[in-house]
């Protein structure tokens, strides 16, 4: 390979915006379309450094808006290689028609969701808002909770999509600045060991190949649109968690880094848990431990995988658990969260007796601070104790004014 | 640069290729066909095309069956030309990696949308392909309508035109606005190539779509496209309409280079009055009422005024 190999140490300071950038040069992405929003900017950018120095080969491809940005990756995909991007919030909802596209031509584009806010009222801070509303687009989308997780769930993203089985477009999340802008020591790998991790770009139906033309992104009424649809779901349900499971497997064996598909901490005997995605994972497993040391068997299950949604993983994880809070990062808008939903729902036809409490925090970027997880977890010990729920089921964590809550 | 095809009759060109199949579901009497045979017909090399959303694209690629033997893909409505960029960037990029599987091969990209797909919708996306300077070329199929959705105005509709949004009435002469002059927003870019076409004119046609393939950066087509379903004719008759458009200098055929030297292409040995050309059309025939004459009168000092713009740009070599 002509590029240049780029020295790492075996720890480097990075954000978790620099990680998912590196992991996407040691991939050797060979097209990138973007349109900068923040708070992901910072990703595309240094793919554009590390091709301005030499660090990576491939091209670039600066569009006029997020619509494009994922155009351009499709068209890039379907002519038969390696693909990136990365965005947030009102470009991610502006991409949204065509990640429905790229799902559904079967496309192995990997997109870095720095998950955002989305407007009305203009926010440019972290909540979840973005990857709710990406949940139903046909792609697999994987959580980091911290800069370590969004550098090595990028190459898991490129191994499960392009597998050829798969061949499902892959979404990486991390909390925007939380995760995006916040450096902490990030275990890296070289560059040939992490190049061989995801392995080179085996093309399949490429509008390349001359010799074999292909028609991609045809119409399908009734006759066959349900076909379609019905094998892109089987496929997420019955192929995806064997692979990405293998994928884990396969990536610890390579950097000693152990990833499940849903994150349980402390949940062997616990009593009380918490359900979360993203940073705060990090932070209830902090008060869960100081919890413990109260006498409460707390626990934290954090989800991995969000699609497809890990149902038998989440239902082995809260078969004993006697109280359960799903907390969600956006505001359902007139329905209970949809963390609290799928929950309810992988819970529903189970023997648990598990108590199950809705909880909507961090909008906008508000912080989830320990003390609110302390009394979350002192009000599911009541519950536990009671038997009953004893507050209503949805609740508001930490938003001023009078308090919200409903059902 | 490979070589250019050399055709030599109308015979032999229409049969010289067949990489669009003739069996499709498109109406009878429509040009997208015609126009799309003559693109592909004009040059042997490889092509990655597109298609917006449109009456190409629903009626060429119905699964399981294609009309398409070349690599052909569809997104939506307005990226078409966003597609085949990426498809461009990908083919740059393997090539600098020496990872093509066939890489004595030099694809052409072309992107095929309609004008709703070209002038309003997907203005933002061709806009971005034309000044990143993508190696591509867009053809817009211009029936002046979005036929596809059943006759609604587009920014492409010419003034007087009854369509289903801006209908003739008691009180009202259809359109009000006039053609939006894309040739010259496009060409304005920079553009290496800007040309209108028209498949009646087949010699002119390929001579421009093969300057347009053998140029490096992006290049913008516009080829008449007579509707038989909006434009309200005899199917048998498009090329007839076709005629009247050209002949008439309601269409008239000229190319932008680098976005200035402009070239008039076809000067009719006797121009027809406009007249003929919108009493030929249904979507026009409110305007011989009395009361819209003054309109036919209009459209005639209308396409004069454009035609001594043209030549004079044509003269003045700026």
């Amino acid at each position: 390979m002509a590029f240049d190999k780029m020295e790492l140490r075996d720890i480097e300071v990075w954000d978790g915006n620099f990680a998912a950038a590196q992991a996407m040069r040691q991939c050797q992405i060979d097209v990138v379309s973007a349109y900068p929003i923040t708070p992901s900017t910072p990703i595309v950018e240094g793919y554009a450094k590390f091709l301005a120095d030499n660090y990576v080969e491939g091209e670039f491809v600066m569009v006029e808006s997020e619509h494009a940005a994922m155009s351009g990756c499709i068209g890039a995909a379907a002519a038969g290689g390696r693909v990136a991007t990365a965005t947030s919030s009102q470009g991610f909802a502006l991409m949204v028609e065509t990640l429905y596209q790229a799902s559904g031509m079967r496309l192995p584009i990997v997109l870095n969701v720095v998950n955002r806010a989305l407007a009305a009222p203009l926010n440019v801070n972290g909540d979840h808002s973005d990857m709710y509303l990406g949940r139903d687009c046909g792609w697999i989308q994987l959580d980091a909770y911290c800069p370590q997780d969004a550098y090595d769930l990028n190459f898991i993203a490129f191994k499960v999509a392009e597998d050829h089985d798969v061949r499902l477009p892959c979404m990486v999340h991390q909390d925007g600045f939380m995760t995006s802008h916040t450096a902490q020591g990030v275990h890296t790998l070289d560059d040939d060991t992490a190049y061989s991790f995801v392995g080179d770009f085996k093309p399949m139906n490429d509008m390349l190949d001359f010799e074999h033309p292909v028609t991609h992104g045809v119409q399908t009424e009734e006759d066959w649109h349900f076909e379609h649809k019905a094998r892109q779901h089987n496929d997420l349900m019955t192929k995806v968690m064997p692979k990405i499971q293998a994928a884990f497997d396969e990536f610890e064996k390579l950097s000693g880094r152990k990833y499940n598909i849903v994150e349980k901490y402390d949940m062997d005997d616990a009593d009380v848990c918490v359900v979360c995605m993203g940073t705060s994972v990090e932070t209830a497993r902090e008060v869960a431990s100081e919890m413990r040391e109260k006498g409460v068997k707390a626990g934290v299950v954090g989800l991995r995988v969000i699609r497809p949604f890990p149902f038998f993983e989440i239902q082995e994880a809260l078969k004993d658990v006697k109280a359960i809070a799903a907390l969600d990062r956006s505001s359902p808008n007139g329905a209970p969260g949809m963390l609290f939903n799928e929950i309810a729902g992988a819970l529903f036809n189970t023997d648990t007796k598990a108590l199950l409490s809705g909880y909507i925090y961090g909008l906008g970027g508000r912080d989830l601070t320990k003390r609110h997880l302390t009394d979350l977890y002192t009000e599911l010990q009541a519950n536990a104790d009671a038997g009953k729920v004893l507050t209503p089921l949805q609740q508001f964590i930490g938003v001023r004014g009078p308090k919200l809550q409903f059902l | 640069m490979s070589e250019m095809k050399k055709i030599k009759n109308l015979k032999e060109f229409s049969t010289s290729a067949d990489r669009f199949e003739g069996a499709n579901l498109l109406c009878p009497g429509c040009a997208h066909s015609i126009i799309v045979r003559e693109v592909l017909n004009a040059t042997n090399d490889d092509l990655v095309l597109s298609a917006s959303t449109g009456c190409l694209e629903v009626c060429t690629a119905v699964y399981p069956y294609t009309s398409w033997d070349a690599s052909w893909i569809h997104i939506g409505f307005e990226n078409g030309s966003t597609a085949v960029a990426g498809a461009e960037a990908m083919y740059n990029a393997l090539k600098r990696k020496g990872r093509l599987k066939q890489p004595d091969r030099n694809p052409k990209f072309v992107s095929f949308a309609g004008d709703g797909a070209s002038y309003d919708i997907g203005f933002q996306w061709i806009s971005g392909c034309m000044e990143r300077g993508h190696n591509m070329m867009h053809v817009v199929l211009d029936n002046e309508v979005y036929a596809n959705t059943g006759g609604q105005r587009s920014s492409s509709t010419p003034i007087g035109s009854s369509t289903t949004t801006a209908p003739a009435g008691r009180v009202s002469y259809g359109e009000k606005k006039n053609k939006k002059d894309m040739v010259s927003i496009m060409a304005s870019h920079g553009i290496p190539y800007a040309a209108q076409v028209a498949p009646n004119k087949w010699k002119d046609m390929v001579k421009k779509i093969q300057h347009g393939m053998a140029v490096e950066g992006p290049v913008f087509i516009n080829a008449v496209s007579p509707c038989t379903t909006e434009w309200k004719f005899d199917p048998k008759d498009t090329m007839l309409l076709t005629d009247l458009a050209t002949d008439s200098l309601v269409f008239p055929l000229y190319e932008i280079i680098d976005g200035h030297e402009l070239n008039i292409t076809y000067r009719p040995k006797s121009v027809i009055p406009v007249e003929e050309y919108l009493a030929a059309q249904g979507r026009f025939k409110h305007l011989f009422k009395d009361e819209y004459k003054h309109l036919i009168k209009e459209w005639q000092e209308r396409v004069d005024a454009n035609w001594e713009y043209l030549n004079r740009r044509e003269e003045a070599r700026v």
